[in-house]
Formats: structure tokens, C-alpha cells, sequence
């Protein structure tokens, strides 16, 4: 299998600043790719490298086969971007703002086109609605329906689910599967843990560093945390549990707190202790969020470090 | 309804604040006032002096010089150009090199001696009144007396009673000294430059306020693409605007259209491009819709002050006229007010077309170099 993307060494400074500190990135074609991280981890800067949106200032390597460096127009023209922000006209209708964008990227049979996005997304009835009038979720699907209009080969999608209900997330997660089975390959940005289970793959990125990539499985694994959910006792015991040498996150689930280590022996250790007060715990899978966490916690933020 | 003088000093800390973070409003708040004081104060006089002549000495006897040194010393003229036949000052005039064109008919010193009062010809180009009416008032003055040196002895009866000649003068051009010929036909000008450069400067800088600009970039569209696509919807609307302004000045002001309509039309499009130009430019500078508005008026402020369109342009000091020829707005007025008023053809407004057309490229390379296809 080839990869859509493909890129090593991947770097961007703003200044005296590095965003995007030597990030490796290898998606297979046709595959979904969860991108995660922190807030200005610098997952935005690296999808706008990868399409051209921003010059790269060090690494190398190729989205769909061509160049970054160099083939920048190349690369616009086949692949579909989704930013974070709305970006659609605002005072033009659903119906103009496909067209345009049709238009822009030269597709062939535009009204039919148009048309048939406007049917795949449902947005056949609010075609001659401002774009600007529509709400969140609706807004999400006009964005996706323009980003597919040229029939990507690659989707890059910043955070497409931000501020979008449930019910609105899942259509789209299934959207984003049906692409992937007619061989589009996605690379998506979020912060949600659910969404990144969906994913083929996920990669982990914080302070412009990649921390962890591979399948949720992988991920989960290679961290090589012990966790365990804990029952009993009073609010007071999340401050309590926190305060163990042993536990690295603890988070209260209604009655339970769910906790996590990196030292499986002297975890439970500290639980057996707190047993003996009679509160009562058993081992849980770690989830991702634990894994990240406790990614971060190895890696503190240089800013602050600097301080 | 209460009132919290704390919560009116946390709004106005907030201002203050946004005022102090927001660099160009601020420099904006020192530049304009710092402008106009510039050039109210030393760029702008409505008394403009050392208009250039051109004098057709058919004659060359001593009256006619006198009257020419009496006209140079009174420092409202300069004598620039030495035409010699009536073909000749007719082009000047029409072509704009000088502002006044005087004919000494031959045997002129002769005649003045002989008292038959010959007629001395002053022809002024009075489109607009405002540059020509000092200067006339002047001549009419000094014509009385121009001569009383050469009136000596014999002739010194002549001195007395009416001027030893008589002065004749034609308000080429616009006869009753119409201001509104000048104006209405120079807002033309104007009215295109401040839409013109505001209108793309906006349109830009909204899709970078807006956050469309992203998705923008992330398409094939290259940037001269985005340019071009941009500046053509607004040459269309420049020309309603030019026909509106047109079709007023003939019918409220009766502003004379000698000249080729079609000739103005073609020039019209040059500087339109010129002007959306700039505007591009300055839309790579402008961060937000509000900084686009006010590096326009930065644009507007000498346009309108520096290229004629309110003071005579002649009477500008040397560096001001400078300025001013750098502006397309300058070259505009002249083929507009050529082509109107004085039915001007390609010959006598070429020169100040290719000004334009110069202006209109160069500002479009800039534009095209710092209009940047990627966030950086």
C-alpha cells in the first residue's frame, strides 16, 4: 500500500518560536488518521503545511506523491481542506458558495456536481439558505460538502466536529468512513477520545513534538499503564487519590474515580492502602486520555519550563 | 438606571488598551492630522504666482518687451515659451504647457507710439477660473502702466487718459469662468479614486477578516487570478459611477463636452485599473476592514489636495508639484478636463495617459509581490 502522506523531519518556526519541531507523518492510502494534541500543539501549522497553506521550513517529504516543497499548486488541486474556522461566504447562499467553489477548482459537469453534493449531505433543501444563517452542524456539512466537490484524493480536516452535537458527529464520523472506503484518505484533527477510536490510526502531538502514533491499541499499549477504577468514599477522595506518588491522573466518573500510573506494582500498593479504609477498587483498561496525559506529564511545556 | 463611574473607567481602559494595541489607527491618530497640517499649510496657496507664458512676439519692438518685463516682475508670470507661429500657441495652450499664451501683433510699438491703441491678445487657459483670476486682475493693473517708460518726451501724452493699448483678453475654454466646469468634471476623478481604491481594498481585506481567505488559498486559484478576479467587477461599477457623474454634469451643470467621449472611456479604464491597484496594495498592509478604510483615506487626503482637483495645481511650491505628478489622480484631471473642456485628442493626453498607465503597473507589481499565496 502507498501512503498519502508521507513526511519526515516536518518543521515550522514562527519567529524564534518552533511550532512544528521535526513531526514524522506516514498515512497509507485510503486510510483515517486521528491527529490529537493539546491546544497549539501545532496540529493547524502542520495540516497547512501538508497542503500548502504554509512554507515549510525544514523536513522533507510527499502528500499524494508530489513534493511539499515544491508542488504546492499541485497538491491544492487534489486535496480537500477543511479549516477550523468557517470559511465559506457568509452572504452567499448554500447553493453559491458550492458553486464557487466548483468553479474555482475547475470540476467538470459543475451543476450536476453541485447537485450531488447537495444531495449526499442533505443539504438539498437549504440550498438557497445564507450560509451565514445556517447553524453549527449544518455549517460542518456545507464546509465538507465544498472540500469534496473535486473529488479529493485527500481530505484534511481541522477539527471539523468542534461545537457540533452528538447525533451531528456521528453522521459525520460515517461520512468520513464512507470517503475512506472509496479510497480518500483522512487525516482529521480533534480533541474528542471517541472519535479518535473511530480512526484507523491516530498520532499524538504536543508542543510541536510527536509523542505516540499507530492504532489506538498500539498507543494504549506502548504507554504500558496500569489503571483502575475506585468506589467509596466521599468527594473528598479524588483530592485524596491525586495526592498518591503512584497515580499520574485521577478523574472522578460519578461515584468513581478512575485512575491511572505508570508503576502497575506501586499503584496498586497505594489502592490496597486505601482499601483498608474501606473503599474498593479493581483494575480497568487504560484509556487513551490516561495515555495522553501521561505523555504530556513527561513532556512539560518548554514555555513553562523556561520559566 | 444606575450609574458606575468604576464600570464607565473599566470601559474606558478597554479602549484605551484596544486604542494602544491596534498600531495603525494609532499612527493614523499622529499621520492625518500631521498631513494635513503639511500641506494646508505649505502645499496649498489660492494665489498661485509664476504661471508659465508663452509669448508670440510678432513685433519685438520696446513696448512689447516692457509689457512682458512688467508681467514678469509682477512674479505672476514666467515666461516659459517663445512660440512663433499661431499654430504653435494654440498647441501649448491646448496641450496645457503654459497658462497664458500673448500675441504682439506686428508694428505693436509703433502703433502705441503713434497712439492708435493696437490690441495686445492675452489668451488664458481658464479651465480652471480659479488658477487665472490673480493673475488677470494683475495684468489688467500693470497693463496701464507697463509702458510709461517708452511713453517719454513726445509720447509722454499718452500716459495720461487710457492705456496707450488695449488689452485684450480670452478666457479660453470656459468663457464665464465656471468653477463648476472645472469641479464637476475633476470629481469625476475624485469620486473614482476614493471608491475605486477603498472598494478592492475592502473587498480583499474582508476575506482575510473573515477567515475566507484560508479556504481561499487552499485553492488553485493563483494570485494574480484572485487579483484580476477582484478588480474587474469594480472597473464595471467605476464606469457606472463615470456615467452617473457624466450624465449630471451635462444635465444639471451644462459642463461642455467638447471632446471624444469614446477617447475619454479608454482613458478612463486605464486609471480605474491604477487606482484598484493601489488599492490591492494596500490590502496587503491592512490587518482589518477599519486599517483598509484609513490607509485609504491616507491615499485620498494628497489625492485630493495635491493634484489640482481644489487648488490650482500651478500654484503649489516645486516639491508639492512633485507629489503631486506622482499621483494618478493629477494626470486624470488634466485628460479629463483636456477632453471636456477643451476637446483635447490622444496627442495632447497621451503623455499623462502613459503617467497613469505607468502608475497602474507599478503599483500592480507591488501588489503582485506582497499579495502572499500562503499564511506565512
Amino acid at each position: 500500500m502507498t501512503d498519502a502522506i508521507r513526511v519526515t523531519g516536518l518543521t515550522k518556526r514562527f519567529g524564534a518560536r518552533t511550532v512544528v519541531d521535526a513531526v514524522d507523518l506516514r498515512v497509507p492510502e485510503g486510510r483515517i488518521m486521528g491527529f490529537l494534541g493539546p491546544n497549539g500543539s501545532g496540529k493547524t501549522t502542520t495540516i497547512r503545511m501538508l497542503c500548502g497553506l504554509l512554507t515549510v521550513d525544514g523536513g522533507e517529504g510527499t502528500v499524494l506523491g508530489l513534493d511539499i516543497r515544491t508542488a504546492a499548486a499541485a497538491i491544492k488541486r487534489q486535496a480537500g481542506y477543511m479549516t477550523q474556522r468557517f470559511s465559506l461566504y457568509e452572504d452567499m447562499t448554500v447553493g453559491e458558495n458550492l458553486d464557487f467553489a466548483a468553479r474555482v477548482q475547475s470540476v467538470p459537469g459543475r451543476r450536476a456536481r453541485v447537485a450531488e453534493a447537495l444531495d449526499r449531505m442533505g443539504l438539498g433543501g437549504r440550498r438557497d439558505q445564507l450560509a451565514g444563517h445556517l447553524s453549527g452542524g449544518w455549517k460542518q456539512r456545507l464546509a465538507l460538502a465544498a472540500t469534496i466537490l473535486h473529488k479529493p484524493r485527500l481530505l484534511l480536516l481541522d477539527e471539523p466536529t468542534a461545537g457540533v452535537d452528538p447525533q451531528a458527529r456521528r453522521e459525520f464520523w460515517d461520512r468520513i468512513h464512507g470517503f475512506a472506503a472509496e479510497g480518500m484518505t483522512v487525516l482529521v484533527s480533534t480533541h474528542y477520545m471517541d472519535e479518535a477510536e473511530r480512526c484507523h490510526a491516530i498520532a499524538y502531538i504536543a508542543y510541536g513534538k510527536l509523542l505516540a502514533a499507530g492504532s489506538v491499541a498500539e498507543v494504549t499499549a506502548a504507554a504500558g499503564l496500569a489503571a483502575a477504577d475506585v468506589s467509596g468514599g466521599d468527594p473528598e477522595l479524588v483530592r485524596r487519590i491525586k495526592a498518591l506518588p503512584s497515580v499520574e491522573t485521577a478523574t472522578a466518573m460519578g461515584a468513581q474515580v478512575h485512575v491511572a500510573g505508570a508503576d502497575a506494582a506501586a499503584l496498586a500498593a497505594d489502592l490496597d492502602r486505601l482499601a483498608a479504609e474501606g473503599l474498593s477498587w479493581r483494575p480497568a483498561p487504560a484509556n487513551l486520555e490516561d495515555v495522553f496525559i501521561h505523555l504530556m506529564a513527561r513532556r512539560p511545556d518548554p514555555a513553562e519550563a523556561a520559566r | 438606571m444606575t450609574f458606575s463611574l468604576s464600570r464607565v473607567l473599566a470601559m474606558m481602559l478597554k479602549e484605551l488598551v484596544q486604542i494602544r494595541r491596534d498600531r495603525l489607527t494609532f499612527g493614523m491618530m499622529v499621520g492625518i492630522p500631521l498631513m494635513q497640517l503639511l500641506l494646508f499649510g505649505y502645499a496649498i496657496n489660492a494665489d498661485p504666482k509664476h504661471l508659465p507664458v508663452a509669448v508670440r512676439d510678432a513685433d519685438g519692438g520696446p513696448v512689447g518687451r516692457a509689457v512682458i518685463a512688467a508681467m514678469q516682475a509682477s512674479q505672476y508670470f514666467d515666461v516659459t515659451l517663445l512660440p512663433a507661429t499661431e499654430a504653435e500657441s494654440e498647441a501649448i495652450l491646448a496641450g496645457g504647457a503654459a497658462q497664458f499664451v500673448v500675441s504682439i501683433p506686428p508694428d505693436f510699438s509703433r502703433r502705441v507710439l503713434r497712439g492708435e491703441r493696437p490690441g495686445l491678445l492675452v489668451e488664458a487657459d481658464a479651465t480652471d477660473p480659479a488658477a487665472t483670476a490673480n493673475a488677470l486682475g494683475v495684468l489688467e493693473r500693470l497693463a496701464a502702466h507697463a509702458a510709461d517708460r517708452d511713453l517719454s518726451g513726445p509720447h509722454a501724452r499718452l500716459r495720461q487718459g487710457a492705456p496707450p493699448f488695449e488689452l485684450i483678453v480670452h478666457r479660453r475654454y470656459n468663457p464665464e469662468g465656471e468653477t463648476a466646469f472645472n469641479i464637476v468634471p475633476g470629481l469625476m476623478g475624485v469620486v473614482l479614486t476614493m471608491t475605486m481604491v477603498i472598494m478592492t481594498c475592502l473587498a480583499v481585506t474582508r476575506e482575510r477578516e473573515r477567515g475566507t481567505m484560508e479556504s481561499l488559498l487552499a485553492t488553485p486559484l493563483t494570485p494574480f487570478e484572485v487579483m484580476i478576479g477582484k478588480i474587474v467587477p469594480y472597473v464595471g461599477i467605476g464606469y457606472l459611477q463615470v456615467a452617473f457623474i457624466l450624465g449630471t454634469a451635462k444635465l444639471l451643470f451644462a459642463v461642455p463636452m467638447v471632446g471624444s467621449l469614446a477617447l475619454l472611456s479608454a482613458v478612463t479604464v486605464v486609471f480605474i485599473v491604477a487606482n484598484l491597484a493601489v488599492g490591492f496594495t494596500f490590502s496587503t498592509l491592512a490587518a482589518n476592514q477599519l486599517q483598509a478604510v484609513q490607509a485609504g483615506f491616507f491615499f485620498f487626503l494628497p489625492s485630493i489636495l495635491l493634484s489640482g482637483f481644489m487648488f490650482p495645481f500651478r500654484g503649489m511650491p516645486e516639491w508639492a508639484q512633485v507629489l503631486g505628478e506622482a499621483l494618478p489622480l493629477t494626470h486624470f484631471l488634466r485628460v479629463v478636463r483636456g477632453i471636456l473642456l477643451k476637446g483635447s485628442g490622444w496627442g495632447e493626453v497621451a503623455l499623462d495617459v502613459a503617467a497613469i498607465a505607468l502608475f497602474a503597473v507599478a503599483a500592480g507589481a507591488v501588489a503582485i509581490r506582497r499579495y502572499r499565496m500562503t499564511l506565512d
